[in-house]
């Protein structure tokens, strides 16, 4: 029996807009894949590239990084920050030969639970059609 | 009292960390009065069979440098293990991985291709790439098989202190080595000849505000050896690296590489660096934010120059 590839995502949420983002969403309850783990963190601007690697290399498929649109930052400019470590390490990871659709960084508020779950759906898919990442066997086997 | 017993070894490596323990000059002869070399192949004439036929736990302290690429590196790292009390990584490609872990961003078969078949200067008509086993007429001759992925040291063996430093620097080797023949030892798995803190805790230029508006490369450039190497755009691993060095590339004007390896709490010393360098980006918008990382020519080697083998990722996916 062969059972279909089902992702495994880690979303990094901003705890002011995006993951009240998320809980509108299930208070509309609007329907996304349920292949998302979802962890609060303050701000985006707090996601160290180590998280993101981290998770890639511990098994995780795709990593989503969500936080406030631009100008919205309820410390300011810490969407920025994430923005500035976000295009460095989009260009590492394409050394690593991960595809940019295995790591993404969105912009959702607290109003758009609608625009989380499209989110959700979409990246699932997209990671899903990718096949899965298997970054520790990889080191394994490769050896 | 007898006397202690060492020996040092290498693996894949470039030799300068051999180079490193004649920095000691006359404290080399000092050394020899008071412990007893057992095993040194770089410079004198033991071979491996010499090793073997030593008893477990014969040799005090034992210093590993280089990387473990292939079967004969990884053999010798476990047949020294086995013989020694103490097994130190010595240097940076035993610690983190070295240069020699920067193979991991390609792979064996892409490596034979580009040494044995592609490069100009090759002459290789019949298209001979290294086997392991071969049948001569004499019978099977073998080589040591090359790995795919690089690995430091305690990825293949139980290590216990670790000294960074591509090469460490010789007054450090002098200390670790006073250290752990005299004692008191440190705690297992300690990284010793190194400071806690960041390189940049001790280096001596002036720091201002740091933000840049491009990144700029060192050929391109004679940087103000005054100031602070990342204020003027210059990549300098400084914020990611462990001190203890004593900077000598900052005192030539050249900015840190990065070889005395990640900070104690830090997990990824490559994902630390482009976190430090992404913050003095002044740009708000995305493109111009483009533009600036566009200005990072190659991140993995620049960011991982020392640390792949010891890094999250390892290797790239090939």
């Amino acid at each position: 029996m062969t059972t279909e590839f089902e992702p495994k995502i880690v979303g990094f949420l901003c705890r002011w807009c995006s993951y009240a983002g998320a809980d509108l969403a299930g208070t509309n309850r609007l329907k996304y894949p349920s292949n998302i783990s979802s962890i609060r963190v303050n701000c985006s601007g707090r996601i160290d590239p180590t998280l993101v690697m981290k998770a890639l290399a511990l098994g995780a498929d795709g990593v989503l990084i969500a936080g406030c649109h631009p100008g919205d930052c309820h410390y300011t400019n810490g969407n920025i920050k994430t923005l500035r470590r976000f295009k460095l390490l989009q260009k590492m990871l394409d050394q690593f030969g991960i595809e940019r659709e295995r790591v993404r960084l969105e912009w959702i508020s607290a109003a758009e639970g609608d625009r989380y779950a499209q989110v959700v759906r979409n990246m699932t898919e997209q990671v899903r059609s990718l096949g899965p990442l298997n970054w520790q066997r990889k080191m394994e086997v490769t050896a | 009292m007898t006397k202690q017993k060492l020996a040092f070894n290498w693996a894949s490596s470039c030799g300068g960390c051999e180079i490193a323990i004649f920095e000691l000059g006359t404290g080399l002869v000092e050394l020899t009065n008071k412990a007893e070399i057992v095993f040194w192949p770089a410079i004198m004439d033991y071979k491996y069979q010499d090793l073997e036929a030593m008893p477990d736990g014969n040799i005090d302290v034992a210093f590993m440098n280089g990387a473990i690429q292939n079967s004969e590196n990884e053999h010798i790292a476990k047949l020294l293990r086995a013989k020694s009390k103490i097994l130190v990584a010595f240097g940076a490609c035993a610690y983190t991985g070295g240069i020699p872990a920067l193979a991991n961003t390609t792979s064996r078969d892409e490596i034979f291709a580009n040494s044995y078949k592609e490069t100009p200067t090759t002459v290789n008509p019949e298209k001979i790439i290294p086997e392991t086993k071969v049948q001569a007429k004499e019978g099977e001759l073998t080589i040591p098989e090359f790995y795919n992925t690089v690995k430091t040291l305690d990825q293949v063996v139980d290590v216990d202190y670790y000294v960074p430093g591509c090469p460490p620097v010789g007054e450090q080797v002098s200390k670790v080595i006073t250290q752990l023949t005299e004692g008191p030892l440190p705690p297992k798995g300690s990284v010793i000849g190194a400071s806690d803190r960041s390189l940049c805790y001790d280096c001596k230029r002036v720091r201002d505000e740091r933000k840049i508006g491009k990144i700029v490369r060192t050929y391109q450039t004679i940087p103000d050896p005054q100031k602070c190497m990342l204020e003027q755009g210059i990549i300098c691993m400084g914020p990611a690296t462990r001190g203890g060095c004593g900077s000598p590339c900052l005192d030539a004007n050249m900015p840190c590489r990065g070889c005395y390896g990640p900070l104690p709490k830090a997990i990824d010393q490559g994902a630390k660096m482009l976190s430090a360098l992404s913050s003095i980006f002044d740009a708000q918008t995305e493109d111009d934010i483009q533009k600036i990382a566009d200005g990072v020519a190659d991140p993995i080697g620049t960011f991982y120059r020392f640390s792949m083998g010891r890094s999250l990722m390892r290797r790239t996916k090939r």
